[in-house]
């Protein structure tokens, strides 16, 4: 994983960070942040700015008996070891899809390539690809933003390559024709929203940062 | 955000909960971070028992994963908010909050009191940069991390000096990327 070239934007670290994505994209992200070291750093540094205003909040008291109902509460929580399974996917995905991508219900979508829709919160929506190598993902372009993350070898369109790690970000301007590398099979994540959420008032917020 | 005095950073008492389950360590936690998380949940829209409830459940998850906290990674602060933030969107969004996997240090090994200090020292700089902001900016940094944005007055002028701490955070994951081999 150390070759990644396409790295998550600051809107979208940001977004993370402050909670407020969908929960498509908070999967995407976070499967990247467990492939990239670089955005895993900066998308702490975003939750920095949320320590930072946690520290500067007003308070709001807590009930008197707050304190020993949750000593109780801790004291209920059995003690348990943390798992160690390793899995060949990130973990973050593997919550939604198992440890392993053979057992994935692929659907056809035509031209040889197939998706799995993941169940996630409806503003979004998550889905795997199965391209098969040399095989070309139907013309589209994108009414919202359309994340694409590679887990499994690599696929090339217009503007680049994407091989294992890397995450393109697309929004309506792209029309784009995403092949897979010949030689072998192209396993990606990706994650698309309705137009309205995202091409508001996120992006403007994040111009902002992005001069940092 | 008018204050400049530095703040308490908490580290000791959430190593002391870490280390020897120290509940007089954590009832000085509870104090200053149980009010702070409530208010978060309120203004990201929960009720006040339901932020109440909420409140408490974070705390305990704090000492539950105290063995999870790296002050060379984070500030107590910055670890609270994220707890806190995936509770709010646990709770009152119902949805799943996909997380990266937590990186620990292991038994044998522990972050270097250098590197800690430097990280705090890093995030009360970036306390003081959010505190010269003029006023607009704050609210738009608060709308925007506490959950009540409205789309239109978010295009404000703001700029946040991230660079300093992105590369502090870096170090500090190679460091543990090393010993982790």
């Amino acid at each position: 994983m150390n070759d990644i070239k396409h790295h998550l934007n600051d809107e979208l670290l940001l977004g993370y960070s402050a909670g407020a994505l969908p929960e498509a994209f908070n999967l995407i992200v976070a499967t990247h942040l467990e492939m990239c070291d670089k955005c895993r750093a900066a998308a702490q540094a975003f939750d920095s700015v949320g320590g930072v205003l946690l520290d500067e909040t007003a308070k709001v008291s807590m009930s008197k008996d707050a304190l020993p109902k949750t000593l109780a509460l801790i004291s209920k929580v059995p003690k348990r070891k943390d798992s160690e399974q390793k899995t060949e996917i990130p973990n973050p995905l593997a919550a939604y899809v198992g440890s392993s991508l053979d057992n994935i219900k692929w659907r056809p979508i035509g031209m040889g390539v197939r998706q799995a829709v993941l169940k996630t919160s409806k503003s979004a929506t998550a889905r795997l690809l199965y391209i098969p190598a040399g095989s070309v993902v139907p013309d589209h372009g994108h009414r919202g933003t359309e994340l694409t993350l590679v887990l499994k070898g690599a696929f090339s369109d217009e503007t680049a390559k994407f091989t294992v790690g890397d995450i393109e970000m697309a929004d309506q301007s792209i029309e784009h024709t995403p092949t897979a590398e010949i030689g072998e099979d192209c396993i990606c994540l990706t994650a698309t929203d309705a137009p309205l959420r995202f091409n508001s008032w996120f992006p403007r917020l994040a111009q902002r940062f992005l001069r940092i | 955000m008018k204050k400049t005095k530095p703040l308490k950073n908490w580290v000791k008492q959430l190593q002391q909960v870490q280390k020897s389950q120290d509940s007089k360590a954590f009832a000085e936690l509870f104090d200053y971070f149980a009010p702070r998380v409530k208010s978060f949940l309120i203004r990201s829209g929960a009720s006040n028992s339901m932020a109440e409830d909420c409140a408490q459940e974070v705390m305990a998850t704090v000492w539950l994963k105290a063995h999870l906290f790296d002050p060379s990674r984070a500030s107590v602060s910055t670890w609270i908010f994220t707890i806190a933030r995936n509770k709010n969107i646990d709770a009152l969004r119902k949805q799943r909050r996909p997380e990266p996997e937590d990186l620990t240090w292991g038994p044998e090994s522990e972050p270097e009191a250098a590197d800690i200090l430097t990280l705090q020292q890093e995030t009360e700089q970036l306390r003081l940069a959010m505190s010269a902001l003029p006023d607009a900016q704050q609210a738009l940094l608060q709308k925007a991390y506490f959950g009540d944005l409205s789309h239109r007055e978010i295009a404000i002028e703001t700029g946040l000096p991230l660079g300093t701490i992105k590369s502090r955070l870096r170090l500090a994951l190679d460091k543990l990327r090393q010993t982790m081999r």
